[in-house]
């Protein structure tokens, strides 16, 4: 079976996920164990679009929400973080290629969804984030690099939990092709 | 919760007029010349500009007072944050050493730390008056038509415009959700453990997925009824063609950013304007 990449249906979903996306990112903000710092919920509504709708669906879903949030709150974008957050949400959307099996069908594969939001959240925080930091604003390498390494952990936290649970209630409520039996 | 969010207002201003494409076109410009640079002068010129067109667009200082104060904050811990992580930065940057007083002997206030600190400070706080004055001058419809014509595919601009529409709708379904479900004594704040409020974030946010995801399909639905995506162009209802104001001001944003490149290849040879050689 070929998976559609941008047919009519993921432009609305992603549409509405980046609106979604921007509503959590920027009043949802559960306070973390570590003083200062929150686990944005956001990270997990990426990761479920993009495997419902695959990477574009997701990247798109990160880069615009996040943009238009930092737009609203602050005025302008800080780029760096916003191209971050498109390059999780694309690179999580890979496991919609890789997955095995179909969460149309009911089946949720949890492993290509646990790995591939890990490896998202690695590239788009320690290395996109802290060296588009370094490039563009010239901040300095230990602290971009300590910002990167707290956002990572969170946001794969993130990811994973909020992310999975959501694909695993969601490949519930899908029933299996054939699955009635005549008697 | 209840922000008012864009607060497009249709005033009759030189910016107001200008074509949305135009006002994207400027913006990017300018915020990208900032962001190129680390000469204080000319990025104190950018912020002068800017505070003028911010009269010019008649923008009252009371809209956007809560945004300036987070934007502050932001900025203070960042400025704290540098220096408490390399306070000397400053000084591998302009090679020398001014030294103004001393804290402990790894953080030494030096002249050239100070003079990096306040040249980001005023980086970051420039660009903001360009955000909002885009933001208030430009019609949510025109800015996704303006995107399409700098080249950006149709499909992308019609998701981010369905974005625009669907964020207050999407807005209100999470505030009634989650009163609903604190009603039902569902625990969101500190009192709960990280893993419980986690939890407790999923049973708000799965009626609002399932909600958003039965709007999807009927949205999809509409759009294809009406033949969306047949062809490979599309024209926008909202596109202003450009006047002879619009490549002005282009022409000046354009004339501020080469002005700036050549003077960081040309003149300063570096990233940074040097003061103390």
């Amino acid at each position: 079976m070929k998976k559609p990449l941008f047919n009519t249906k993921t432009i609305v979903a992603t549409g509405l996920g980046g609106a979604l996306f921007m509503v959590l990112f920027m009043f949802v903000k559960v306070p973390s164990p570590v003083p200062e710092t929150n686990l944005q919920i956001a990270y997990g509504i990426s990761s479920f679009f993009a495997m419902l709708f695959g990477p574009i669906a997701g990247g798109l879903i990160a880069f615009i929400g996040h943009a238009l949030s930092d737009f609203l709150s602050y005025g302008s974008p800080w780029w760096s973080w916003v191209f971050a957050s498109g390059a999780a949400g694309a690179i999580s959307g890979i496991a919609y290629l890789t997955a095995k099996k179909d969460i149309e069908q009911g089946e949720f594969d949890l492993v290509q969804f646990l790995i591939w939001n890990i490896v998202a959240n690695a590239v788009a925080w320690i290395i996109v984030a802290p060296v588009l930091d370094i490039v563009i604003y010239a901040e300095p390498v230990s602290l971009v690099f300590t910002q990167g390494g707290i956002a990572f952990v969170m946001n794969a936290i993130c990811s994973c939990v909020v992310g999975g649970l959501l694909c695993s209630i969601y490949a519930k409520t899908k029933t299996k092709e054939g699955s009635l039996t005549k008697k | 919760m209840k922000t008012k969010l864009f607060s497009y207002s249709q005033l009759d201003t030189f910016i107001h007029r200008l074509s949305g494409l135009t006002k994207l076109i400027c913006f990017l410009l300018l915020t990208t010349t900032v962001m190129l640079t680390f000469d204080i002068r000319i990025i104190l010129g950018v912020m002068v500009l800017s505070l003028i067109l911010f009269r010019v667009a008649q923008i009252r200082f009371s809209q956007v007072k809560v945004m300036f104060v987070f934007v502050l904050i932001f900025i203070l811990t960042n400025f704290v944050l540098t220096f408490i992580f390399s306070p000397t930065y400053g000084v591998e940057i302009y090679g020398t050493e001014h030294i103004l007083f001393v804290i402990t002997e790894r953080y030494t206030v030096t002249l050239e730390q100070l003079f990096y600190q306040m040249t980001k400070f005023s980086k970051y706080l420039s660009v903001i008056p360009l955000g909002c004055i885009f933001f208030f001058t430009t019609n949510p419809s025109e800015f996704a038509s303006s995107l399409n014509n700098i080249g950006l595919s149709y499909k992308a601009c019609s998701a981010l415009s369905l974005t625009l529409r669907y964020f207050p709708d999407v807005q209100g379904d999470y505030h009634t959700i989650s009163l609903a479900q604190q009603a039902r004594g569902v625990e969101m704040s500190t009192k709960a453990s990280v893993m419980t409020r986690l939890k407790n974030m999923v049973r708000i946010l799965v009626p609002l997925i399932f909600s958003t995801l039965d709007r999807v399909e009927l949205i999809t639905n509409a759009m294809e009824l009406r033949g969306y995506g047949k062809h490979k162009k599309r024209t926008w209802f909202s596109y202003k063609p450009l006047g002879k104001n619009d490549w002005l001001s282009i022409g000046v944003c354009l004339a501020i950013f080469l002005f700036t490149m050549y003077m960081r290849f040309f003149v300063t040879k570096s990233l940074f304007y040097n003061p103390f050689i």
